[in-house]
């Protein structure tokens, strides 16, 4: 099996770099460098000294057993000067050994996944928490990764084990001292189930935009102010404004971090009657965006809001109040009800944050849905009784299988494990 | 070429061994049973029952094939019951008590009768290899036979030792000398063993019970049997009945337990979690205050009792004492104690899917050798090894059985795959295609295999060809009339008239709809048997589900179709861990489908297997 290396830091001049190896012979590159493999997780300074290149750099040398470093194999990590030439002669030391070559795209996380060392969700969470860039999305992530909703899916496991064994002892013990009819302790472990279960399916819209950012579009009548609001909020002439109504025809989009929470600013085209071809591709992009947002800024101008309608907590607001003698409403040219606003969309947001669940992708929604329809066919036939736990059965066994795809499998020993613990089979 | 002998021989003549000679005679290869008297045909060393859950499964799938457990239950059946007789057929278990003397006798006269098979009184002594291929046996020390295939279910008789108390006698059954002649030349073979126990309890005389005030437990009124080809019981039919322990019962054993064989420390085996000894259930169950005991009765002209759910390895007098403070077993006498048999086993994943050992060509295992207990277990690898064996013999390609076809190819599976923690018994929950998996469709599911392999004789052949007929008939009527809900509702069941129209067989698998229903529709489906329109019903109740499932066997099918070389090098395969490396090694799957299974097995690691065994030449995979 081949050893594996790759530059770990981000590719270019800083100040240290860390280049990581992996694989079984990973320690051998030490003594490629001239020197032989310190202790595992000690730390040691040593000159990297190649036979061919020279003396390369002093770097700080970390090495990691099998089985206990993020792969699962032998690891060493050479902590080098982040200089562009150092890098590009110890990955050219790394090389020219045997059985070594440059890892590929996430190899890395991959011999984790495959030695056991992370399971699905853990490694989905990874990539969350490498792409993060608010401290909300930080510790979402790092729920994921130190893998909570692994536990929490265990427990419904654990639960749905219970409620299995309890049917199938009843049907392969059915002569033996073992209860008849076991409907109200497995509807009452079913239904906590789906309870939580539930929850997490809830929570999954909230915890899926924390993942990938809020949306907030901006809209109103052409000419309301809205990209010269959005410049202001992005402190930059991310969209280009004019005197002339319809400028704005496509969608523009700014990222920012709101105080932990990551948002996407929509700018949109003014809302209006149009025989412009391509304003009213804008226009009808506009309304398709701002409708699925998470949160819509209306500003009032000359016109109205067309077909579009303000939602319970949309914000609604007159634009340029720069040029109003009221001073009322907001203005990106003086800045006027700017921070007002961006208090507002940060509460807003925040109290809807609250809510994220531990499902923060799709692919773990629809195992969750999937194995929710099946409990509740399986609830269905518990509700009619020991005549139907043949399909009761079923039904929780395709469940278990389902929700097992989140993270690993089931094995029908478990159950037989949960039966012999619970009963005093053997007549 | 040389001339064997025969072209199987079968080492054993308790279940595992006569469904492999049967098995193996059926198919048309020369085959000798040699067994150590010819008594010891058909024994029931355990309890005086065949079937049940799971079991009565695997009865059904042998009589498919034509062979003999479920005839011979039949006609020694003096109380039949059908398990989960309320619940979905699917998890329904056909059991009966058997008349012990009439099993053996019917065996008997059946080997007897069977062509190609001839009995052949004698123990076993050793094997005979021609390099490392086994070409024969040796008898009583001195006798050699010669055969192509051997299939050995030596049961409990490789060093058996049965403890009562702390008393040893060396031995495979009761009176019964061990096979230890045996047991060393398959030490030689480095074959990985390991150790199990079993118990039984004490026999009781069932002149000394007090019957009355006990309850009865009677047969089922309409008795169901095991073979698809019996009409009826032909022995008397009679009751058991049930009594309880009590807190004396579990104070007597209690102040005994240092005297018992197992908490005395004298047995190193694992036994059943699910048969376990009454000290077990009285020490494990603690707060238990009465366990049920069902009293068997061995026979019609014998009053032998077998108290079912006291087995035991404590001395004969706690036994006795024990006993007698029973309700109903005051006055009981023991006519033969109870007692613990330790043996040796053989790892089953030193075994291939067709029951012949990796290490060594020739050679069949079956039966508890393998692990497993059970009579019905035993017979199913019986059939298994036996068909293999008379298949070498004539040089064809072995059968397996899949997880998807059946309850012998789910146990096969398991056992050649995980190995055995404890002696293996065969459960409903164990199959994964457990509604497809019936025992009424066992005939359907099989038969059509075994007929093409040459295994059924002419009665069967008929009578399935018959029924299948009918089946089809049946089926095509009820496919071709649709049902509207509208109709369905004024024949009186409540559906909702949702508009949907239905064929009459999918109408069928509706919970309400019954054919009394259906009869209102149409009047002429009453000209539909009844046995047919049973099975129909049965067929259509889970058809929905079958359907679902055919994906998943599909996908089953396809990866045990990827076969994995007997020599492949698991070590080899790049970027798998050392740990499954190490664990595919120890386990040497057949198939894909089997390393999916191995504990620990990851998909991404089963897709590297795969790749790497679908990118061996054709010649590297003939090599295996």
């Amino acid at each position: 099996m081949d050893t594996i290396f790759a530059l770990a830091t981000a590719p270019g001049k800083s100040g240290v770099a860390v280049i990581r190896v992996s694989g079984p012979d990973a320690f051998a590159c030490c003594r490629v460098f001239g020197f032989e493999p310190p202790k595992p997780r000690k730390t040691a300074l040593r000159r990297l000294i190649n036979e061919a290149r020279g003396f390369l750099d002093e770097a700080l040398v970390l090495t990691f057993e099998q089985g206990a470093s993020f792969t699962g194999e032998p690891i060493v990590e050479l902590h080098v000067h982040g200089s562009i030439a150092i890098i590009n002669s110890v990955l050219d030391c790394l090389k020219d050994i045997p059985d070594y070559r440059s890892a590929g795209p996430g190899e890395f996380t991959r011999r984790a996944l495959n030695n056991g060392m992370l399971d699905l969700t853990q490694v989905e969470a990874l990539s969350d928490l490498i792409d993060a860039e608010t401290e909300m999305q930080r510790k979402q992530a790092l729920k994921g990764f130190t893998g909570r909703l692994r536990e929490e899916s265990e427990a419904w496991r654990a639960d749905l084990i219970h409620a299995l064994s309890l049917l199938e002892a009843t049907i392969d013990f059915a002569d033996e001292e073992v209860p008849i009819d076991v409907s109200d302790d497995v509807e009452r472990l079913l239904s906590s189930v789906m309870r939580t279960m539930d929850q997490e399916i809830d929570g999954y819209g909230v915890a899926e935009r924390v993942r990938t950012g809020f949306e907030v579009a901006i809209v109103g009548p052409p000419n309301a102010g809205k990209s010269t609001l959005l410049n202001t909020l992005a402190g930059r002439d991310a969209a280009i404004t004019s005197e002339i109504a319809g400028t704005t025809r496509d969608v523009i989009e700014v990222r920012m971090d709101l105080d932990s929470l990551p948002v996407t600013f929509l700018d949109t085209a003014g809302l209006r009657e149009t025989r412009d071809t391509v304003e009213s591709i804008g226009i009808q992009r506009a309304m398709d965006r701002a409708r699925a947002a998470d949160l819509r800024v209306f500003l009032k101008g000359d016109g109205d809001f067309d077909k579009l309608i303000p939602r319970d907590h949309d914000i609604v607001v007159e634009g340029k109040s720069d040029l109003r003698s009221d001073g009322n409403g907001i203005s990106g040219i003086t800045g006027v009800g700017v921070q007002k606003l961006i208090n507002d969309v940060k509460s807003y947001l925040l109290s809807h944050a609250t809510s994220a669940g531990l499902v923060s992708h799709e692919r773990q929604k629809l195992v969750l849905e999937e194995g929710r329809v099946a409990l509740e066919k399986s609830l269905f036939f518990v509700q009619i009784g020991p005549d139907r736990y043949d399909l009761a059965s079923e039904e929780l066994r395709s469940a278990i299988f389902t929700l097992e795809r989140l993270v690993g499998r089931v094995d029908v020993e478990d159950v037989l494990d949960k039966v012999f613990s619970s009963f005093c089979i053997g007549k | 070429m040389k001339q064997f002998d025969f072209d199987v021989i079968v080492v054993g003549g308790g279940h595992a061994g006569c469904e492999a000679a049967h098995a193996s005679a059926r198919l048309g290869a020369h085959t000798a049973l040699v067994t150590l008297t010819e008594e010891g045909i058909g024994v029931m060393s355990c309890n005086p029952a065949i079937g049940g859950l799971g079991k009565g499964h695997l009865v059904r799938e042998i009589d498919a094939f034509d062979g003999v457990m479920g005839q011979v239950a039949d006609k020694a059946g003096i109380q039949f019951r059908l398990l989960n007789r309320r619940k979905g057929p699917a998890v329904q278990g056909p059991r009966a008590q058997a008349d012990r003397k009439i099993y053996q006798a019917e065996m008997l006269s059946v080997t007897k009768a069977q062509v190609n098979l001839e009995i052949i009184i004698g123990e076993v002594t050793d094997l005979i290899l021609t390099g490392s291929t086994i070409t024969g046996v040796r008898i009583d020390g001195d006798r050699t036979l010669s055969a192509a295939s051997v299939v050995l279910t030596t049961g409990t008789f490789l060093r058996g030792v049965i403890h009562i108390g702390d008393r040893q006698i060396s031995g495979g059954r009761m009176g019964e000398r061990p096979s230890n002649d045996l047991a060393k030349t398959l030490a030689a073979f480095d074959l990985p063993l390991g150790r199990l126990k079993t118990g039984t309890p004490p026999r009781l005389d069932g002149r000394t019970i007090n019957w009355d005030g006990l309850d009865e437990q009677p047969g089922d009124d309409d008795p169901v049997m095991f073979s698809f080809l019996s009409n009826g019981p032909t022995a008397r039919q009679v009751s058991c009945a049930i009594t309880h322990t009590n807190e004396e019962t579990h104070d007597i054993i209690r102040k005994n337990l240092d005297r018992s064989a197992m908490y005395g420390g004298h047995i190193e085996g694992v036994g059943p979690r699910y048969c376990p000894s009454i000290e077990d259930k009285v020490v494990r169950f603690a707060d238990k205050s009465s366990h049920q005991i069902f009293l068997e009765p061995e026979g019609l002209e014998d009053h032998t009792i077998y108290p079912n759910g006291i087995s035991t390895s404590l001395p004969e007098d706690v036994q006795l004492d024990y006993v007698r403070s029973i309700r109903g077993l005051e006055q009981a006498d023991i006519l033969q104690p109870g007692y613990a048999i330790e043996y040796d086993y053989v790892d089953p994943r030193a075994l291939n899917l067709d029951l012949s050992l990796k290490a060594r060509e020739g050679l069949y295992l079956a039966g508890q050798i393998n692990g497993t207990t059970g009579y019905e277990e035993a017979a199913a690898q019986g059939l298994v090894a036996g068909l293999n064996a008379a298949r070498r013999a004539k040089k064809l390609e072995p059968i397996s059985f899949s997880r998807s076809d059946s309850y012998i190819g789910v146990m096969i599976d398991d056992l050649t795959s995980r190995g055995v923690a404890e002696p293996y018994r065969m459960f409903t929950s164990r199959a994964e295609y457990r509604l497809s998996l019936r025992a009424d469709n066992a005939d359907q599911r099989l038969t059509p295999k075994a007929i093409a392999l040459g295994c059924v004789g002419q009665e069967r052949q008929e009578s399935f060809t018959r029924k299948k007929a009918l089946l089809s008939k049946g089926r095509s009527r009820l496919d071709a009339l649709v049902v509207t809900s509208r109709q369905l509702v004024d024949a009186g069941v409540s559906v909702s008239q949702d508009g949907a129209k239905r064929t009459a067989f999918e109408a069928l698998a509706i919970e309400a709809v019954t054919w009394e229903s259906l009869f209102v529709i149409a009047p002429e489906f009453r000209e539909i048997d009844e046995d047919t329109r049973d099975q129909l019903a049965k067929d259509a109740l889970y058809a929905n589900y079958i359907e679902r499932q055919k994906k998943d066997i599909d996908a089953l099918r396809r990866d045990e179709a990827q076969v994995i070389p007997t020599d492949f090098d698991f070590s080899q395969i790049e970027g798998l861990s050392n740990e499954l490396k190490t664990k595919l090694t120890r386990s040497r799957p057949s198939n894909i489908a089997q390393a999916g299974r191995i504990d620990g097995m990851t998909p991404s690691a089963l897709l590297l297997l795969l790749s790497r065994v679908r990118s061996l030449k054709p010649g590297e995979r003939a090599a295996g």
